[in-house]
């Protein structure tokens, strides 16, 4: 649970997380179970130094993940944004859309973060998509262990997309590296020109701006020029697209977007395996 | 951002720092946080307080020595103070700026008795 956006469920006690989820058929959950204690004792005063990152052992979790997509050349993508951008139903025109495109269509595979509920896994594996779901129980981002968790779980083929999609907040995802390849925040217009800079730190951390639902626009006073000024103020080098899931305005260059890094994975993966190999065959 | 978790993160830390040191009890914890780094002083004050109840550090204070944020500003090519994400360069307006510090939060040491 989180302190700051106010994502907490209704509990009146506060335990910390326990780490090890249970597994379901549907998922992985968090947040259920009792909390340890351990014993204190007595020794001499003395300063100990540590100097450690607080997100240490995160970061190596996701360090762990994006070796293991790389070797299998999977580009990974980790979708952020406010509750009702639209994200799933964004996932579901993808993934609909790059089956149809090709006779050899990139296989894409979703991990789907929410507090509760397997409803967004139910809808992308109606598209015929693997999918997996974590529900985070009181927890507002998904982290790079329960990522790797996952992986484990739903397995994703070799050279193939994995689509992260985080839990709908605009704060805490921002801090918690999963081992993707990018972050990708969607914001739709009827969310307001200014929440880049309402929420720096998110659209610092992304690559990729989706501005979605831009099938609205006519029906709103929402300043296009205006959000993307806001987002380069925190992030000069983010990307921006413009789409709409419903119409399917600008999905083509979105498409185009995770074509060009799951044809970059892929090569990795290969250049990667040549390069074994030759040092194998010089050994 | 998510200092429950932080907070989770840091009795770890201290915990196996302690248990590395003989396994005494904690008196003091000490971290470094950024003002970019996230997070929310109070809060993470709050969820220390929370998680410290039976570890090792369940009666060490807290103390938070926190860091300016600094950017390099791409236009003036100087060293600029930056209070948050989104500021422009105090002298040229510019947004084009590379953080170098500020944007760091670690643990830096624990007393132990």
């Amino acid at each position: 649970m989180c302190m700051t956006c106010g994502c907490a469920s209704g509990q009146t006690t506060i335990e910390p997380h326990v780490r090890a989820p249970v597994h379901t058929h549907e998922g992985l959950h968090y947040g259920i179970g009792a909390a340890g204690a351990s014993a204190p004792g007595m020794s001499p005063a003395r300063l100990v130094q540590i100097e450690r990152d607080i997100l240490a052992k995160n970061d190596s979790h996701a360090q762990r993940n994006r070796r293991w997509l790389a070797q299998r050349g999977v580009f990974a993508l980790n979708l952020v944004s406010s509750p009702g951008s639209g994200k799933t139903s964004l996932l579901v025109t993808t993934i609909g859309r790059l089956a149809a495109r090709s006779s050899a269509p990139v296989p894409v595979a979703v991990i789907e973060g929410d507090q509760q509920t397997s409803v967004d896994a139910d809808r992308i594996r109606a598209t015929g998509a693997p999918a997996l779901q974590i529900n985070t129980g009181r927890g507002c981002h998904l982290d790079a262990q329960m990522v790797e968790a996952a992986l484990e779980h739903l397995a994703p083929v070799q050279d193939s997309v994995l689509m992260i999609e985080n839990v709908g907040n605009l704060v805490c995802p921002a801090g918690f590296d999963l081992g993707e390849a990018h972050k990708v925040v969607v914001l739709s217009v009827t969310e307001g020109e200014d929440k880049p800079l309402k929420y720096p730190d998110m659209f610092h951390a992304a690559d990729l701006m989706l501005l979605n639902k831009v099938d609205l626009l006519p029906h709103l006073h929402f300043d296009v020029a205006a959000c993307v000024a806001n987002a380069r103020k925190v992030n000069p080098r983010i990307e921006v697209l413009l789409v709409s899931a419903t119409s399917g305005e600008g999905l083509d260059a979105w498409l185009d977007w995770v074509a060009r890094g799951a044809d970059a994975a892929r090569q990795r993966r290969l250049s990667t395996l040549a390069q074994a190999s030759e040092q194998l065959q010089s050994a | 951002m998510h200092e429950m978790s932080l907070a989770e993160s840091v009795r770890e830390i201290v915990e196996d720092t302690a248990r590395a040191n003989g396994g005494g009890q904690v008196s003091r914890v000490r971290l470094e946080i950024g003002v970019l780094a996230q997070v929310e002083i109070a809060a993470m004050r709050f969820a220390f307080e929370v998680v410290q109840r039976g570890s090792l550090a369940h009666a060490a204070a807290l103390d938070i020595v926190e860091v300016d944020g600094a950017a390099w500003c791409m236009q003036c090519s100087q060293p600029v103070p930056i209070t948050r994400r989104g500021d422009p360069c105090p002298h040229c307006r510019s947004h084009q700026l590379q953080v170098t510090a500020g944007d760091r939060m670690r643990v830096l040491d624990i007393e132990m008795t």
